[in-house]
C-alpha cells in the first residue's frame, strides 16, 4: 500500500482562498451567500471559506451569519445496506435560504450520490433562487449529471484509489493524501 | 409369551447378576426353561419398572394432546410400567364409569399399567364429594383421588375426604396452591416476576395449604399426599410433620429439581407450568430433600399440550410440561451432585410410589415379584430432541439438553414393550395388579 | 441493535444515542417540510391488541414523518378475536410485507416472543407488554427530563441541545402504582442507567414484590419522601380506579390523600422540581389539577417528545444493518 500527498497544507490554504474569490465574483458580493458545509469534512471547510469571504468583503458580512451544515444522512439512497450512520446536524443561518445563493461544500466530489441527496435535503428546507457546488477535490468517475461550480484540485483517480482528506479541524491536521489502488 | 434371560445386569446398583423372566414374572434361573432369550446386558443398570405417581394422559376429552395409548407408549419409552393417570378429563373421572373406562382403555393400549386417579369433588367443582367408594370398589380399584391442577381448598371438604377414604385405605393427593392468593398467577413470586412484570405466584400459596394439610391429615389420622412440592418452605413444613409421625408422602417433579425461574426471561412457555419454576435456592432444597427421604417421590406430572398451546404469547399459553421420557435421565443429572445411588433412585422412581398408592405389582425386583423391569445404560450420552418421543406433546423443556443415563429395555408384566430403545409390541392380554 | 423490546438490556450508550438523534428529529418539526424521506417505501405495521390511541397515534406520526408507510391492525374486531392465533396474525402480517413491528399487547413478554420466534424477521419495538416494559416511554421521559435538567426547553427544536450527555446525579421520584405499571419498569432500568438516583414511593401493595432489589431507594410515606428528599423531579403514575376494588388500598379519597400530588404537597415542592406523568391523568386522584396546570408540569412536552423519541428508535432500527446484539 502507498500513500502519496497530492495537497499539502498551504496548498490546501491557496486553494481555498481561490474558491472564496470566485464565489465572490460569481455571485457578485456576498450579501444573498449561504454557505452549507456537507458533514463532517465539508463543515469546516464552509467555515474557512466564511471566514475568507466575510474578510474580502470587508467585514461587511459576519462569517457566521454565512455559514451552516446540511446533513444528509436521511437522504442517503443506501440506508438499508451498510452499517447504521448516527445523523450529523442540520443548521441552517437564522436568515434561512429562501431566495438566497446557496453554496454546497463537500471534501471530495466523486460518484455525486451525495450531492444528489444534498440537493433533496435542501429542498426540504427552503426555495434557494441558486444553488452551487463547491469542492476541495474532484477525483472523476460521477455516477449522476452532476458537476462542480468551484474546484480546488481536479485529481485524476483509478476507481480503485482511495482520496483521503485531512483537514486540521477534525484531523490535526491539512493534507490530501491518495491510497490503494492496483499498481 | 417369551421368557427371558437378562444376563450380567448390575441390579439396583448392587453388583451384576442375572435376573429370569418366566410366565411375567421374575424367577430363579435355574427354572429358565431352553426356550428362553437371552439379553446380553453387561454394563446396564436393572431398576424395578418405574411407577409415575402423577400423569396426564388427557383421554377422554382431549385425545389431540395424547391418548392412553400415545401416553402408554410414552411412559414405556420412559422405563414407566405403571402411571397414575390424573382426574382432571374431560368429562373429570369422578365416578365408576370414567375411571373404568380409563382403566380399560389402559388396560387394551398394554404400554404400561395405567391406574386412573379419582376426583375428590364432583367435577373438580371443590363443592361436593364425588363418589370416592364407588370408584373404590369398582374394576379400576381406585385408591388415590385428587383434584389436580385445582386445589380443594375449601379446609372442611378437604377435611372430609381425607377421613372418608380411611374406608378403604385411601389416599387425597393434594395440589397445594390458595386459590386467591394465586389469582392470575403467571410465574414464581420473586426477583424475576418483579422485573418482567408477571403476575406472581408466591410460595406461601403452596405453603399454606400444605401447613393447614398435614394438621388436618394429624387431627384425622388420614394420609395425604403432597402432589408436585416446589419450594424450600414446603420442604420444613412436610419435614417437620413427618418428624411429629403424621402420614404425609411428598413429590417433586424433574423440572423442578433442574429448571428455575430465570428461564422465564425467555417468555417461552415451554417453561410454563403449575406449580411455576422456583428459584435456585428451592432447587438445592428440593434435592436435598429427596436425597434425606423428606421427599418421597419423584410424580413426572406429564402434561402434554397441543403446539396451538403453548405456541402462543406467555400469557395466554397452557401450564404444562411432558416428562416421561426423560424424567430418569434429568433425576440422574440432578442428584449427581449428591449420595444417591441406583438403589435410592428405585426407591424414589419405583418402590415408594408403587408402595403409597398399593400397585401391588410393581416396585420389586425379587424373585416371584411380577416381571416390571426397566433396564438403562448409564453411560450413553444422548441429546434429548423432543420431536423424537413417543408422546403427542412437545412440550419438554430439557430439549437440546445432553443427558448421561438413557432408557434401553422396559419389561413390562414380564413383556418386552421397549427393546433396545425401540417401542416394540404391546402386551398381548394387558395387565394390572388388579387381576392379581 | 435489532429490536427495541425493553430498557433492561438497553446499555446507556445506545439509549444516549437514540435521545441524541430524537434531538435531530425534534428540528425537523421547524422545517418547512415536516418530513424525512429516510423510510420511503418501507413499511412499519402497528399492532395493537390493546387499545391506545395516544400510543399508536405517536408512532404513526413517527413512522410518517420519517415517510414510511403505516398499517394499523387493531386486535379489537379482527380475527384475533375470533380465535385466530398471535403465529398465524404475525404470519399473515410478515406475508404483506412488515418492515417493522411496533406492538401494543396486554400480555407481559409478547413483543419479544414476536422477536424471537421466528415467526417473522423484522425488528420489533415493544409499545407496552402488560406490566413488563414500555420502553419508548421511558425513553421520552428521559429526553424531556434530560432537557428540562439541562435549562433548556422541556420540548421543540433546540439547536444545541444537551446530546451526548445522561442525568447523571438527577434525583428522581417514581410515585404510585409501580406494581401495575411498564412505565415505572422501563423508567427505572433506563434512568438508573442514565445515572438518574431513582425512588419509587409507593404503597407496600403497589410496590411488586422483590423491588428492594432494584437500583432504586424506596419510601412508603410520600411526606417523608418530600421532606427527606430534593426531587429534581417527579414523575406520577397513572392509578386505576378498580384497584381499590381488589384491595391495594381501601378507596379512591384515602389514595389521593395519602400519595396524590395534592396542591398542599405542591406549595411544598421546591420552585424548580418538574412535575412528570406519562398520561392519561386522572385529576383529583394521584394528581391534583393545580399540579398538572402548574408551569412545572411536563405533560405536555412529554407526548411532544414522545414522536421525536419514536421517530428516532424507527430510524434506528430501520436503517443500516447492525450485527444484532439482542
Amino acid at each position: 500500500m502507498t500513500q502519496r500527498t497530492v495537497l499539502d497544507a498551504p496548498d490546501i490554504t491557496r486553494a481555498i482562498t481561490r474558491i472564496a474569490h470566485e464565489i465572490i465574483e460569481s455571485d457578485k458580493g456576498s450579501d444573498n451567500l449561504v454557505l452549507l458545509g456537507i458533514p463532517r469534512r465539508g463543515v469546516p471547510l464552509a467555515t474557512r471559506l466564511a471566514d475568507q469571504i466575510a474578510e474580502i468583503s470587508g467585514g461587511e458580512t459576519q462569517a457566521s451569519e454565512l455559514v451552516g451544515s446540511l446533513d444528509i444522512t436521511m437522504y442517503r439512497d443506501d440506508l438499508r445496506g451498510g452499517s447504521y450512520r448516527a445523523p450529523e446536524p442540520t443548521r441552517i443561518p437564522s436568515a434561512g435560504i429562501d431566495g438566497r445563493t446557496v453554496v454546497l461544500v463537500d471534501d471530495v466530489l466523486f460518484s455525486g450520490r451525495t450531492i444528489r441527496a444534498a440537493l433533496d435535503a435542501l429542498a426540504d428546507l427552503g426555495r434557494p433562487a441558486k444553488v452551487r457546488l463547491a469542492v476541495l477535490v474532484d477525483r472523476g468517475h460521477r455516477d449522476l449529471p452532476i458537476r462542480a461550480d468551484h474546484v480546488g484540485k481536479n485529481l485524476p483517480t483509478s476507481s480503485s484509489e482511495r482520496v483521503n482528506v485531512s483537514l486540521a479541524e477534525i484531523d490535526g491536521e491539512d493534507a490530501v493524501t491518495i491510497s490503494g489502488g492496483r499498481e | 409369551m417369551t421368557d427371558y434371560l437378562i444376563r450380567g445386569a448390575d441390579i439396583l446398583g448392587r453388583g451384576a447378576g442375572d435376573i429370569a423372566i418366566k410366565d411375567g414374572r421374575i424367577v430363579d434361573p435355574d427354572l429358565l426353561g431352553a426356550g428362553a432369550e437371552t439379553i446380553e446386558a453387561a454394563g446396564l443398570v436393572a431398576l424395578p419398572g418405574l411407577v409415575d405417581m402423577h400423569t396426564h394422559l388427557r383421554e377422554p376429552g382431549k385425545e389431540d394432546a395424547e391418548t392412553i395409548l400415545t401416553g402408554s407408549r410414552s411412559a414405556a419409552a420412559g422405563g414407566y410400567t405403571c402411571v397414575h393417570a390424573m382426574a382432571n378429563t374431560a368429562p373429570v373421572a369422578d365416578t365408576a364409569g370414567v375411571v373404568e373406562q380409563v382403566h380399560r382403555l389402559g388396560r387394551s393400549a398394554g404400554y404400561t399399567e395405567v391406574v386412573p386417579i379419582g376426583a375428590v369433588t364432583i367435577g373438580q367443582a371443590g363443592e361436593q364429594l364425588a363418589e370416592l367408594g364407588a370408584m373404590a370398589r369398582s374394576a379400576a380399584r381406585v385408591r388415590m383421588f385428587s383434584d389436580d391442577g385445582i386445589c380443594v381448598s375449601d379446609p372442611l371438604l378437604m377435611r372430609r375426604a381425607l377421613e372418608y377414604v380411611k374406608t378403604f385405605d385411601g389416599i387425597i393427593a393434594q395440589h397445594a396452591q390458595e386459590p386467591r392468593l394465586t389469582e392470575g398467577a403467571q410465574m414464581n413470586e420473586g426477583t424475576v416476576s418483579a422485573e418482567l412484570g408477571l403476575p406472581g405466584w408466591p410460595a406461601v400459596a403452596e405453603e399454606s395449604i400444605i401447613a393447614r394439610d398435614v394438621l388436618l391429615a394429624e387431627h384425622v389420622g388420614s394420609r395425604l399426599h403432597v402432589c408436585h412440592v416446589s419450594t424450600a418452605g414446603s420442604v420444613d413444613l412436610i419435614r417437620w410433620a413427618k418428624s411429629r409421625g403424621i402420614r404425609v408422602t411428598a413429590e417433586v417433579t424433574p423440572h423442578h429439581l433442574m429448571l428455575t425461574d430465570e428461564l422465564v426471561r425467555t417468555f417461552d412457555p415451554v417453561y410454563k407450568v403449575n406449580p411455576p419454576l422456583r428459584t435456585a435456592a428451592d432447587v438445592t432444597a428440593l434435592r436435598e430433600a429427596l436425597a434425606d427421604g423428606t421427599i418421597d417421590v419423584v410424580g413426572t406430572d406429564h402434561a402434554p399440550h397441543t403446539a396451538e398451546h403453548k405456541c402462543s404469547e406467555w400469557t395466554a399459553a397452557a401450564m404444562g410440561m411432558v416428562g416421561m421420557e426423560t424424567a430418569l435421565p434429568i433425576v440422574v443429572e440432578a442428584m449427581s451432585d449428591h449420595d444417591f445411588d441406583f438403589g435410592d433412585l428405585a426407591r424414589i422412581m419405583s418402590s415408594a410410589p408403587a408402595r403409597i398408592t398399593g400397585a401391588s405389582g410393581h416396585g420389586s425386583l425379587e424373585i416371584g415379584a411380577s416381571a416390571n423391569i426397566v433396564l438403562i445404560d448409564p453411560n450413553r450420552s444422548h441429546t434429548i430432541v423432543p420431536a423424537e418421543h413417543a408422546t403427542k406433546g412437545r412440550n419438554n423443556p430439557f430439549a437440546g439438553l445432553d443427558v448421561a443415563t438413557d432408557i434401553t429395555d422396559t419389561f413390562f408384566y414380564g413383556h418386552r414393550v421397549l427393546a433396545e430403545g425401540v417401542l416394540s409390541t404391546p402386551h398381548p392380554a394387558g395387565a394390572s395388579w388388579t387381576d392379581q | 441493535m435489532k429490536h427495541l423490546l425493553d430498557t433492561a438490556s438497553l446499555d446507556r450508550e445506545d439509549a444516549v444515542a437514540i435521545l441524541d438523534i430524537a434531538e435531530e428529529m425534534a428540528l425537523v418539526s421547524q422545517r418547512e417540510i415536516k418530513k424525512l424521506p429516510v423510510l420511503r417505501g418501507r413499511t412499519v405495521v402497528n399492532l395493537f391488541f390493546e387499545d391506545s390511541t395516544r400510543t399508536r397515534l405517536s408512532f404513526e406520526a413517527a413512522a410518517k414523518r420519517l415517510s414510511a408507510d403505516v398499517l394499523n391492525f387493531s386486535a379489537k374486531g379482527s380475527s384475533v378475536s375470533k380465535g385466530e392465533s398471535l403465529q398465524d396474525t404475525i404470519q399473515t402480517i410478515s406475508a404483506m410485507g412488515a418492515d417493522a413491528l411496533v406492538v401494543r399487547h396486554s400480555g407481559a413478554g409478547t413483543a419479544h416472543r414476536l422477536a424471537h420466534t421466528g415467526w417473522i424477521d423484522v425488528p420489533v419495538v415493544n409499545a407496552g407488554d402488560g406490566t413488563h416494559e414500555h420502553p419508548t416511554q421511558a425513553l421520552l421521559d428521559a429526553f424531556t427530563l434530560r432537557r428540562a435538567l439541562n435549562g433548556f426547553p422541556a420540548s421543540g427544536p433546540v439547536e444545541e441541545g444537551p446530546r451526548g450527555r445522561g442525568l447523571d446525579g438527577a434525583k428522581v421520584a417514581i410515585v404510585g402504582d409501580v406494581l401495575h405499571s411498564r412505565v415505572a419498569r422501563s423508567n427505572v432500568h433506563l434512568l438508573a442507567r442514565l445515572g438518574a438516583d431513582v425512588h419509587l414511593i409507593a404503597p407496600p401493595t403497589l410496590l411488586p414484590w422483590g423491588a428492594e432489589t432494584w437500583p432504586v431507594t424506596i419510601h412508603y410515606d410520600l411526606d417523608e419522601a418530600l421532606a427527606a428528599e430534593d426531587f429534581q423531579a417527579v414523575m406520577m403514575l397513572r392509578v386505576q380506579h378498580e384497584r381499590m376494588h381488589e384491595s391495594f388500598f381501601p378507596n379512591a379519597r384515602e389514595y389521593a390523600r395519602l400519595w396524590g400530588l395534592s396542591a398542599a404537597r405542591l406549595a411544598v415542592l421546591p420552585a424548580e422540581t418538574f412535575i412528570m406523568h406519562p398520561g392519561p391523568m386522572n385529576r383529583g386522584f394521584e394528581i391534583s389539577a393545580a399540579a398538572a396546570d402548574s408551569s412545572r408540569a411536563l405533560v405536555l412536552d412529554q407526548v411532544e417528545n414522545g414522536v421525536s423519541v419514536r421517530m428516532a428508535v424507527l430510524y434506528r432500527l430501520l436503517t443500516g444493518q447492525e450485527e444484532t446484539n439482542d
